[in-house]
């Protein structure tokens, strides 16, 4: 196969994501009142930086073929802490951010321990971890409350020039320096490898174990930096089980859409924030078309489920029935 | 020690000891220890009143983890459970607003919303092929959307007939509350079909092998979806005894489901892959989580301590029993 077909093939995924955020927000801004202006395009950037994260670091996970149930926790619990931490002189702030980062790294190792070392399966594993997660977030803030630093947050909920969102440009500053060198170090390969297939990654003295952990770990600081942007944009910690359940839930959503294998070894954490951000805009499709907001919980859900079904289309490529079991 | 020694003390157990699962040996052990630290707290932790109170709050969560010990067995999960569970409340309390046939077909027709998700379920794991915990997180969220759109995001103001009161908290037998029976008549039944049917038979088969089971002449894919059905009524029922229990339903009563549901069986020894597993176990695993909810809430901990607890100890526990062969 020629060179540029090969990328093509192996971006197929985040490309096709990208086309229908693209697609999407081209809908949503032609019909939102005030049209595409930079206003439009910050709040929505705002809204759909907070899930990529989330994605991201549910994608991390996913790539090893496990699943990060707590990720939606572990922004909630971060969330918390910010809101006691992130505030006073520009040192004590930036101490407290480095304290939120190092929770959420901390969240994902002991999420990493217990299902690589522990060797529970993720599902349960991270149900349970999100449980303790959630239990410390009430425990931070039995009702929601507290402030941040505004000054910081104000810089990076803001503008650029006037038009490019500063959220975006983190976000952008978050693949640069996690992203890409995770997934281009010996580790990263690792954990693509384990995800395709642990057998032949072990026969072949891959790291595994380190990689899957890097992978958990990172996946809580990533979760951490979603739960640190909540923050900034809501100026308060507010420990709510729905609203931790529902990111998880939407990770999930965003990184089927973002083109990530759910059984492992393939996709990209870029794939994933085209997905949370394609999500995000067709959850807001109904209010520029002016639905009762009470319908958007269930448009969401068949969003989803339809999402979910795409995956489906690779059963008419199946020559041999055993091909439907893995 | 040696593996003849083990054998020599194994040899010397009496006959239903030695054919017993450790693990679910372990979960009976874990709730003895319960029982006697609870003791030690108060006095009327032994007393049969607050046994029996206890059982009755364990069948609830034994009649919906019951559905999901089935799927469990299968290799697959159901995360559909929360809106279920609200769903088969929801639509019973809600039935029984239509006037006195409506009130007669409140409980099946609760029942009936369940088994609807879980079909969908099915037909998404069996015969689409989508991993079940990706399409019952999806179910979990278009029942979710159609509740709201159908309360309009309050607690619904139906309230649960009488027949759902009576089967939540009466008494057909003195002394033995109405939900304990039930929960013993929907466990009989599945030791029935687990151990003594072609159905059972298949579903330990398929959470083994889903290739073997299929060569070997088993429709697969019924069994998979007859079993998330099945799992998706039996949530809706639980839901249903929970809205006869609190006499109406509420938006998120089945949040408090999901974990204990999974934990209890996976507490009981089933094996979370799949194939492996007995309903003792699971009967175990409710009544361990049960007690431990009571004995967290006994010692009046806030909701954020009893979380982390909880989610401490199920981590403890299957670190315990519940890890994975080492690798290779």
């Amino acid at each position: 196969m020629k060179d540029w077909r090969y990328l093509l093939a192996e971006q197929r995924g985040t490309l096709l994501a990208f086309g229908i955020l693209i697609v999407m927000f081209a809908i949503y801004s032609a019909n939102h009142p005030a049209g595409f202006t930079p206003n439009v395009v910050q709040t929505a950037a705002n809204k759909g930086v907070l899930l990529a994260f989330v994605a991201m670091a549910q994608t991390l996970v996913v790539i090893t073929a496990g699943i990060d149930l707590s990720v939606g926790m572990i922004f909630t619990l971060t969330n918390c802490m910010a809101s006691w931490l992130v505030i006073g002189t520009g040192l004590e702030t930036a101490f407290g951010v480095l304290a939120v980062l190092g929770t959420g790294l901390l969240c994902g190792a002991v999420n990493g321990a217990i299902v690589i070392y522990g060797r529970l399966q993720p599902i349960v594993a991270t149900i349970a971890t999100g449980a303790v997660f959630f239990g410390l977030a009430l425990l931070l803030r039995p009702v929601p409350g507290g402030s941040v630093n505004e000054d910081l947050a104000d810089f990076l909920t803001g503008r650029f020039f006037g038009l490019v969102p500063a959220s975006l440009v983190a976000l952008l500053v978050v693949v640069l320096v996690v992203w890409v060198p995770f997934s281009r170090s010996e580790l990263g390969r690792a954990a693509y490898a384990a995800g395709s297939s642990e057998t032949a990654a072990y026969m072949s003295g891959v790291p595994i174990r380190r990689g899957k952990f890097l992978a958990y770990t990172l996946a809580g600081l990533l979760a951490a930096i979603g739960g640190l942007f909540l923050t900034f944009f809501t100026y308060t910690g507010e420990a709510a089980y729905a609203s931790g359940n529902s990111y998880t839930l939407f990770s999930i959503a965003a990184v089927v859409l973002g083109g990530v294998s759910l059984f492992g070894g393939k996709g990209s954490a870029i794939g994933a924030i085209f997905g949370a951000l394609a999500f995000r805009t067709i959850g807001d499709l109904l209010f520029v078309f002016d639905f009762d907001p009470l319908w958007q919980p269930l448009f969401q859900g068949v969003i989803l489920l339809i999402a979910v079904s795409l995956g489906a289309f690779a059963l008419f490529r199946v020559r041999n029935r055993l091909e439907w079991f893995l | 020690m040696s593996e003849t020694t083990l054998g020599g003390i194994a040899n010397r157990m009496p006959k239903f000891l030695r054919r017993a699962d450790p693990a679910v040996l372990t979960a009976f052990a874990c709730i003895v220890i319960l029982l006697l630290l609870g003791s030690l707290y108060s006095r009327s932790f032994l007393s049969p009143e607050y046994l029996l109170q206890q059982l009755k709050v364990a069948s609830f969560l034994g009649v919906i983890a019951t559905g999901m010990m089935l799927v469990i067995l299968l290799g697959q999960i159901d995360l559909s459970v929360p809106w279920s569970v609200a769903t088969g409340a929801m639509m019973a309390c809600a039935a029984a607003a239509y006037g006195p046939a409506g009130v007669a077909v409140a409980i099946p027709f609760g029942v009936l919303c369940g088994v609807a998700i879980g079909i969908v379920n099915g037909i998404g794991v069996a015969y689409l092929r989508i991993p079940s915990m990706i399409i019952t997180l999806a179910t979990n969220a278009v029942a979710q959307g159609l509740m709201v759109v159908y309360t309009g995001g309050f607690s619904p103001q139906d309230s649960a007939t009488a027949a759902m009161r009576y089967l939540a908290t009466g008494f057909t037998i003195p002394g033995v509350p109405n939900a304990v029976i039930i929960w013993a008549l929907i466990g009989a039944a599945t030791v029935f079909v687990l151990t003594r049917t072609s159905f059972g038979r298949a579903v330990y088969g398929i959470g083994n092998r889903e290739r073997a089971a299929y060569l070997s002449g088993i429709d697969t894919r019924r069994v998979v979806m007859i079993a998330f059905a099945v799992s998706g009524g039996l949530s809706a029922f639980g839901g249903v005894l929970l809205a006869g229990y609190a006499s109406k339903a509420a938006q998120s009563m089945g949040d408090a489901y999901l974990l204990p549901s999974i934990a209890a069986v996976v507490l009981g020894g089933t094996s979370i892959l799949g194939g492996r597993g007995s309903y003792l176990g699971t009967v175990a695993g409710v009544i361990l989580i049960t007690l431990l909810q009571s004995i967290l809430s006994v010692m009046q901990m806030p909701e954020a301590g009893r979380q982390i607890i909880y989610g401490v100890v199920i981590v403890a526990m299957l670190l315990l029993y519940g890890r994975a062969p080492a690798s290779r």
